[in-house]
């Protein structure tokens, strides 16, 4: 084992002991757990959409050439920063009784959140993916455009050869859904028992005054974005020096 | 496709002229060298053939079509590596072909066994060596079967043993029926591989003649002054 290998290790092995703790800490705490749980499950269901999506859309937004596509990449980055509880505005009108989706009656339940959660990490994976697709495409086109690669196959090849460096966007996509508060607020309406995630809950716990479990909800949501990013940035290290 | 005729070909990057009336014409067999010192726009020429940029003007003719109707494929002086396997960077240039996932895997190992490549089909192409590298490439573009292949200096970073092997492989596609192009400023490489040589100098073609002649007695005065200036460093090295 290498020095790097070590000090990863160790920070996974701090991460779990650390997430461990708190739980015990907590007493284990259903509630606490619920939180947890479903904090993970809204956030990872909205990574897997966004990646899903916004992977290709990155990809395709960076082999492509159209009028109009620089206004497109400049609007796709500037969505990268759009605050969280426009999003939840804007999902919570279409999924309101009176939305064009309001006939589903999802506003206030887990699958409102995951859609505007996805809503809200799309355009920063699909931003950051066009990135580092585009480079790696300049640095590919002459010999892909000699061989004839049409642009739906040099979409996968290069999803396929940067899927290293992709990892990157995926974390942004994360941290950015794991962080955000103001749209699954509003469109989950922090549900005690349903719709409640850790910064819903945090956010509440602060205004009641009870900041210890403000506290302790942090260091728990503080030390999965860590713990997930050690085991993404272990993996990363570990398949570059495999596969160069 | 063939003869290559090249007429009056100009090409200024940037403003700046770099081919200037270059009149080539080429048959379909054999190897031709393309000689010319550092900057003299080999690699341009090559690009142009490619069709990867516009010319500034002039006329490029194969066997009188404006295009050519046989298959093409050029070898990069840095070749691209997928960060995928040495078979998969085979591979996926066959797709474009429509042919079966089978011949596909197939041509794929055969070409990578003719290159000496195939114990590390499984490997990570961008791990290999630049001998190996270059030798990848060259697989690549075998396994598309070109009619004609262009090559840009194909062992300009390499050490003597794994050039003479890029040099063996590159025999062997043309005695598949292949027509090479290359180029090189390796006058030793040259000697060794060319039917015929086009030396390029001052962006144009000053001197295109078969191979036992240009070595014999090169005509033009560029050509005389490269060779002089090459020799000695050959004859030090060389022997
Ligand atoms: N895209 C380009 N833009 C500007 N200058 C270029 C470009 N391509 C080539 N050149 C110039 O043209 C000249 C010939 O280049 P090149 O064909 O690469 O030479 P060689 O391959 O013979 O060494 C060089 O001086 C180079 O700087
Ligand atoms: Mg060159």
């Amino acid at each position: 084992m290498n020095m790097r290998h070590r000090n990863s290790a160790w920070l996974i092995a701090l991460t779990v002991f650390g997430s461990a703790g708190y739980l015990l800490l907590a007493d284990c705490d259903p509630r606490l757990l619920e939180i947890v749980g479903l904090s993970l499950f809204v956030s990872l269901s909205a990574l897997c959409i966004g990646t899903l999506l916004g992977l290709p859309l990155g990809a395709w937004l960076a082999v492509s050439r159209f009028p109009g596509r620089t206004a497109l990449v400049v609007a796709l980055n500037a969505l990268m920063g759009l605050p969280s509880v426009v999003v939840g505005v804007l999902v919570y009108l279409a999924l309101s009784r009176s939305g064009p989706l309001g006939s589903f009656g999802l506003l206030y339940s887990p699958t409102a959140m995951v859609i505007a959660q996805s809503a809200l990490v799309l355009p920063l994976i699909a931003a950051v993916a066009r990135q580092i697709i585009e480079d790696a495409w300049q640095e590919y086109a002459p010999e892909f455009s000699l061989i004839g690669i049409g642009r739906l196959h040099a979409v996968g090849l290069l999803l396929a050869d940067c899927r290293f460096s992709l990892t990157v966007a995926t974390l942004a996509g994360l941290g950015r859904a794991m962080s955000e508060v103001g749209a699954v607020m509003i469109v989950g309406g922090n549900i005690e028992g349903y719709t409640r995630v850790m910064t819903t809950a945090i956010a509440l716990e602060t205004s009641k005054g009870d900041l210890a479990l403000s506290i302790l909800l942090g260091c728990v949501l503080m030390t999965i974005i860590l713990g997930l990013n050690v085991i993404a940035h272990a993996l990363r290290t570990w398949a570059s020096r495999r596969y160069g | 496709m063939f003869p290559l005729r090249i007429s009056g070909l100009c090409c200024q990057p940037n403003g700046r002229i770099v081919l200037d009336g270059l009149d080539l014409e080429l048959s379909g067999e054999g190897i031709s060298v393309i000689l010319g010192a550092n900057g003299s726009g080999k690699t341009l020429l090559l690009r142009l053939l490619a069709g990867l940029l516009p010319a500034d003007g002039g006329t490029i003719r194969w066997g009188g079509a404006a295009r050519p109707d046989g298959r093409l494929a050029m070898v990069f002086q840095q070749p691209m590596m997928l960060r995928l396997s040495v078979h998969a960077n085979v591979e996926f240039a066959l797709h474009p072909q429509g042919l079966s996932a089978a011949e596909r895997n197939a041509r794929t190992n055969h070409v990578l066994a003719r290159v000496g490549l195939a114990h590390r089909a499984g490997d990570c192409a961008r791990l290999l060596s630049g001998g190996e590298r270059q030798r990848l490439a060259l697989a690549r573009a075998w396994a598309m079967r070109p009619r004609l292949l262009l090559l840009d200096e194909p062992t300009a970073s390499l050490d003597p043993s794994a050039t003479e092997a890029v040099e063996r492989i590159i025999r062997e596609i043309r005695t598949d029926g292949a027509k090479i192009l290359m180029s090189t400023h390796n006058l030793g490489q040259a000697t060794r591989l060319a039917d015929d040589v086009v030396f390029l100098a001052d962006g144009r073609v000053q001197e295109h003649e078969s191979a036992q002649r240009f070595f014999a007695r090169p005509q033009s005065a560029a050509a005389r002054a490269f060779m002089q200036g090459e020799l000695p460093w050959r004859i030090a090295f060389d022997h």
